[in-house]
């Protein structure tokens, strides 16, 4: 008889791994076992993609955020328009209006600064684009050899719609899942500029500000409508839903043939093995709204220039709690799971 | 995309999935081999739409999974070297060996990367000749002849600074020993299509006549092994034992003999450990002598590192396909992706992966 | 195991000793090495794994026996149709 063999667990956790800023599992672990124990507090535990606090009366959004992507200039943008339209959208999906980010750039020592200046312009015409204003910034520079070229940290801030709450924690079933349009074009830009890949595409980041299609999400829509909006950024529109499934503590059903994908994508992820739903995005949004106020919420966003593709992609079920489930097209279904790191591209 | 939406339409996979059902007349067990196949069938839910006559089960078709905990003590000793650049496919970083795994070692300063190709593994040789180069070989039979290839480049161009670290598995020796084995209950099976388009399919006659197993290389999407499915059935129900093409879009009976050729003279065939298995005479591949200088294990001297695998374990029984991931008690609770206990779990081509990722629990109310 | 994605050849040339070719999946192109498949030519189909060509397509082939596939079920169910 084969004499049989098992391999050892791994138990240990004692150094940060890559999987740790994938925003699956292992992210959701740092959080709750190293942040949350240290800062805790009622406004963080909310696990919001913004916080919301109230000062003298004033409610405020307030969000913060780090820009690491490699190359800093990719199809659609870089790594200066990425981090002006990240952090808009983190206030704007969670209904506030964007008004003033800061900036702060870690810099390598020996960065071009011919390329400093193209980051900066970018950003300031992203702003200005977007109506918010750069009010307050720092400066580091690092060594050579310690960056990445630059690092761009923000931090934003906005008022709060009066009346306006909205959390992952508020899916109820029968409210329907809309996405803004084609999923992982950013992930895919990004690929594709990489080296070594050798893959050529017409695919750019779909990188934008999205407060001006939340405006007219609101305006299309009566109070309590919206339960909540997320922009599905690293580890794609699967983790997004499943954060909301996790929190509302309800289930999500979506429909394998209503989710947009450009053809280029499909392209590359087959290619790599890799599934479109972890794949990131940069200027796309997912909501969960009443299902009664669905139709008009996706024709308004169809009228704006960023949500063209806007589409029900599913509906919130009250089982199984905590799970995303898609139906596929042939009628059978198959768990949407969270990824533990980030999705690893597969020969097998 | 041509010559893969059309075998993932869904009114040609239920027609073929009515077939089955109208001819299944008693209980078959079938074995499908290949990651990327349980991966279709998980993804589709090809199961679920099959009559319940049919069992699927699941054989050790992951490289990735039944690579033995030795090679990977290797590799993570190799990474951990100063001065060398570890490039490896995407799926081996998370795979654990006896105490750490790639990402770890990254973590703690190696320098692993990712290549999409061993290509890309020779390139970088070339381009930092103060730098040792070391290429991590997993496969079956399909990825052989590119590995091959590398090594074959880097000889000619007289490369002094790449090496091969050869991991690679074959399948009809692993089919061999699952078939011997007093607790099979395999009754049909679908051989890999991508192997066979590398090997062609004389090997499988061979099994077939020795066992008397009916075979059906298959392709590796829902149409593909629908149909696979509903051939081997026929063979079933019809008492017939013979070895059938489905994937004649790309598999022929001599395979591609240019890969092959090649394949001949780079590497040997060698006896292998399958995690999970165990030892499997003449079931992989090693480099020949004449390209001892690109052979990291002798490159790196570490051919005396040897690994202690434990005891009886679950995963064992599931790369045999015995044991569904289901049936373990550790599934989805001790065992998870993020916590495995076993290289099923692991690696995203995994069996036990690929249940928890797309089939963990689906209860009646969801449907 | 043995991800391999059909795709189509769009212009092939030799470089040093290999047969390189721009290869088009879907909206995307990547160059592979035709060493494995030197009869692939312009236009033709070829099933591409870590960024070999392993296998030519053989289209006849394929639409004869996809021809048979379409088949069984309308066979079965003449009701049903297609959707």
């Amino acid at each position: 008889m084969i004499p049989l063999v098992c391999p050892t667990p791994i138990a240990t956790r004692d150094r940060i791994l890559l999987g740790h800023g994938s925003g699956g599992k292992l992210s959701a672990e740092l959080l709750r076992d190293v942040f949350l124990p240290a800062f805790a507090n009622p406004v963080l535990a909310r696990l919001e993609d913004q916080a919301s606090i109230e000062i003298g009366g004033v409610h405020l959004a307030f969000t913060t955020d780090s820009f690491v992507v490699k190359p800093l200039f990719f199809r659609g943008g870089d790594i200066g328009s990425l981090a002006v339209h990240g952090t808009i959208n983190d206030l704007a999906v969670g209904g506030a209006r964007p008004e003033f980010l800061s900036a702060a750039f870690i810099l390598e020592e020996g960065f071009a600064m011919a390329d400093l200046r193209r980051i900066v312009d970018s950003m300031s015409a992203a702003a200005a684009q977007a109506g918010v204003t750069i009010v307050t910034g720092d400066t580091k520079v690092v060594e050579r050899g310690s960056g990445d070229g630059v690092y761009i940290n923000t931090a934003g801030i906005g008022r709060l719609r009066d009346g306006v709450r909205l959390s992952a924690s508020l899916a109820r079933p029968g409210d329907a899942v809309i996405l803004s349009g084609s999923i992982g074009d950013h992930g895919i830009a990004i690929l594709s500029e990489r080296e070594g890949l050798e893959l050529e595409s017409e695919v750019a980041s779909d990188s934008a500000a999205l407060h001006t299609l939340v405006d007219a999400m609101f305006e299309a829509s009566g109070a309590g409508a919206i339960r909540c909006m997320r922009d599905p950024t690293r580890g794609g529109v699967a983790s997004t839903l499943n954060e909301i499934a996790a929190q509302s503590a309800v289930g999500i059903e979506i429909d394998e043939r209503a989710i947009p994908v450009h053809e280029a994508v499909r392209g590359a992820c087959e290619l790599l093995g890799l599934d479109p739903l972890y794949v990131a995005n940069e200027g796309k949004l997912a909501a969960v709204v009443a299902s009664e106020s669905a139709d008009a919420i996706v024709q308004a966003m169809r009228r704006h220039p960023l949500g063209g593709g806007a589409v029900i992609v599913g509906r919130v079920t009250a089982a199984p709690a905590g799970m995303v489930i898609m139906r596929t097209a042939f009628g059978t279904s198959r768990i949407v799971d969270m990824l533990a790191g980030d999705q690893l591209p597969r020969i097998c | 995309m041509k010559y893969i939406d059309e075998y993932r339409d869904a009114a040609v996979a239920k027609g073929i999935a009515e077939a089955v059902r109208a001819r299944v007349t008693r209980p078959w067990v079938l074995m499908e081999i290949c990651g990327g196949q349980t991966h279709t069938i998980m993804r589709y839910g090809l199961d679920e739409m099959l009559p319940p006559e049919i069992e699927l089960v699941h054989g050790p078709g992951c490289p990735v999974c039944v690579a033995p905990l030795e090679i990977i003590d290797k590799a993570l000793a190799i990474a951990a070297l100063p001065g060398v650049i570890f490039v490896s496919y995407g799926d081996m970083l998370r795979v654990p060996g006896s105490h750490s795994d790639l990402f770890r070692v990254k973590a703690a300063g190696g320098d692993v990367r990712i290549a999409y190709s061993p290509m890309d593994a020779v390139k970088l040789a070339r381009q930092n000749p103060s730098r040792q180069v070391v290429f991590f070989g997993i496969g079956f039979e399909t990825t052989a002849p590119a590995n091959a290839m590398s090594v074959w480049q880097a000889k000619r161009e007289g490369l002094r600074n790449f090496s091969l670290l050869a991991a690679h598995v074959l399948v009809p020796p692993a089919m061999r020993a699952i078939l011997a084995s007093p607790a099979n209950r395999v009754e049909g099976l679908i051989a890999p299509g991508h192997v066979c388009t590398v090997m062609g399919t004389r090997e499988y006659e061979d099994l077939s006549r020795d066992f008397r197993l009916p075979i059906v290389v298959g392709g590796f999407e829902p149409v593909d092994l629908l149909e696979s499915v509903r051939l081997l059935v026929a063979q079933l129900e019809e008492g017939r034992v013979q070895v059938e093409n489905q994937y004649v879009r790309s598999v022929t009976r001599e395979g591609n003999l240019p890969a092959q050729r090649l394949m001949e003279q780079v590497f040997r065939v060698c006896d292998r450990q399958w995690r999970g298995i165990g030892a499997i005479p003449l079931s992989g591949y090693r480099l020949r002598p004449e390209f001892a200088e690109y052979d990291a294990e002798l490159v790196y001297g570490t051919e005396q590192i040897t690994a202690e695998e434990p005891r009886e374990c679950m995963s064992a029984l599931v790369l045999q396909g015995l044991k569904k991931p289901v049936d373990c008690a550790a599934f989805g609770t001790l065992c998870t992706p993020e916590r495995p206990l076993g290289a099923p779990m692991v690696s995203s081509e995994g069996v036990c992966a690929a249940y928890h990722a797309y089939r963990r629990r689906v209860p009646e109310a969801a449907r | 195991m043995c991800l391999a994605v059909p795709g189509k050849v769009l212009e092939a040339s030799d470089v040093g000793s290999s047969r390189i070719a721009n290869v088009q999946f879907g909206g995307v192109t990547r160059k592979v090495y035709l060493d494995f498949v030197p009869e692939a030519g312009v236009g033709d189909y070829v099933l591409v794994h870590v960024g070999f060509a392993i296998s030519k397509i053989d289209e006849a082939e394929a639409r004869r026996t996809y021809e048979l596939l379409e088949e069984i079920g309308a066979f079965l169910d003449p009701e049903e149709g297609q959707p």
